[in-house]
């Protein structure tokens, strides 16, 4: 194509992007729109998927039914948020297994926070509460994003993100009004979920090389600092609410910006686990790669089937 | 089919209550036609979003090229007179 042509195309494109009108899977796109949704949407599949491991890691030891139920019930919606978002990355063209292959060569990240352990049942509690919490502020403004199915996946899982939050509340309110044994525990799991949430939301602005562009394009609706002080000032107040102190002692209600001033967030921690050397990373892409293993063989066993029985039904 | 590349694409339809048209929800991977039932049933209504599914292989269908929108569509816009909107009605006329 000429020059002319995609420059009359990327205005068009861009055109429909400002009046609010969604892109289509057959619509004309710029190659780099097409890429970066692509790494965004399998990125942001993966971390569904390996998200399932760390809350898994308690099922079997739920403290009761109602728990175990609960907990099964979120983790199974987790697999379907990754399904949704694989299936919205193949509508760009993505192949699926290649995208998944790239996440166990390491190729492709995932929300740093997975790779944290959970070592008590309140870690279920802070995960949900923190976690989830933090994904819906960032899952939320995206149902609005410019790309069609990427948009309407979102509609789905925030829809489902949202007992995600309420159960782990319910399991930190619980805790820290039990026991001092159990609101220690409650303490403690806020210690050490509270920082790796904060920089669920990556970078500070200034560091963030594609935020620009992806603003224009409307994959991406607020800069990660917005969405992360959004997330401390209706998370501060839910931790004193339950009798819970945020571990930041630069804490501190600030009137002129209506919101929270928080302490300083240790990005060389950030830089390390996203860079494969946290605390469980290895452990979590092992896991996702012997899954797959051993799979395979299901996967091709109801494949020959299905063609067994095409073939008959032909012949 | 190649099998490297695992199951076939299957597009999912959900009628959400009776007297309701099936609805494209979204898609799923599946060996045949009985999977892709299944695995809508669990990933699409898990919370009583429908009452029956259609499942239908990706690559049987066939769409309309975007390119073509304003030969296809356009011709609909200038039409006006194909709604009541586009008729005068004499005041005191009523039941129409
Ligand atoms: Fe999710
Ligand atoms: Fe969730």
């Amino acid at each position: 194509m000429m020059d002319v042509d995609i420059q009359d195309l990327e205005k068009k494109f861009q055109d429909k992007i400002d009046q609010d009108i969604k892109i289509e899977p057959n619509d004309w796109m710029p190659d780099a729109y097409r890429k970066t949704l692509i790494r965004q949407i399998s990125q942001h599949a993966h971390s569904e998927v390996v998200g399932m491991l760390p809350e898994g890691n308690w099922i079997t030891r739920a403290p009761n039914l109602r728990r175990k139920a609960v907990l099964l019930a979120k983790v199974q919606d987790e697999a379907g948020h990754g399904l949704y978002l694989y299936s919205a990355a193949e509508t760009l063209g993505a192949d699926r297994e290649q995208t998944i292959d790239d996440l166990h060569s390491g190729k492709a990240k995932y929300s740093s926070i997975f790779n944290y352990p959970t070592l008590s049942w309140a870690d279920m509690g802070a995960i949900g509460w923190l976690v989830d919490g933090a994904a819906i502020m960032n899952q939320v403004p995206l149902c609005r994003c410019s790309y069609g199915p990427y948009a309407r996946a979102m509609i789905r899982v925030c829809k489902e993100e949202s007992f995600h939050q309420r159960q782990g509340f319910e399991i930190m309110t619980k805790l820290a009004s039990g026991t001092a044994e159990q609101k220690e525990m409650a303490q403690d799991a806020l210690n050490r979920f509270w920082w790796p949430a904060l920089m669920m939301f990556g970078p500070i602005d200034s560091d963030s090389s594609h935020t620009e562009q992806s603003m224009r394009w409307k994959i991406k609706r607020h800069t990660n600092d917005e969405l992360r002080q959004m997330f401390v000032d209706v998370t501060v107040p839910q931790a004193e609410s339950i009798g819970l102190t945020v571990p930041d002692q630069d804490i501190k209600w600030n009137k002129s910006k209506e919101g929270y001033d928080y302490g300083p967030i240790d990005w060389d921690e950030f830089w390390q686990v996203v860079g494969g050397n946290g605390p469980c990373n290895k452990e979590r892409v092992d896991a996702r790669r012997k899954a797959k293993e051993d799979g395979k063989w299901v996967v091709e066993a109801a494949m020959a089937f299905a063609d067994k029985r095409n073939a008959k039904k032909t012949a | 089919m190649s099998k490297s590349k695992g199951w076939p694409l299957w597009e999912v339809f959900i009628r959400s209550k009776q007297g309701l048209n099936h609805k494209h929800v979204g898609s799923l991977r599946a060996s045949d036609a009985t999977m892709a039932i299944k695995n809508a049933r669990d990933v699409y209504t898990r919370r009583a979003e429908g009452i029956s599914i259609w499942v239908v292989p990706s690559n049987n269908i066939t769409a309309s090229d975007p390119n073509n929108e304003d030969s296809l569509f356009e011709p609909s816009q200038s039409k006006v007179y194909r709604h009541p909107t586009f008729y005068d009605v004499p005041d005191g006329i009523s039941h129409m």
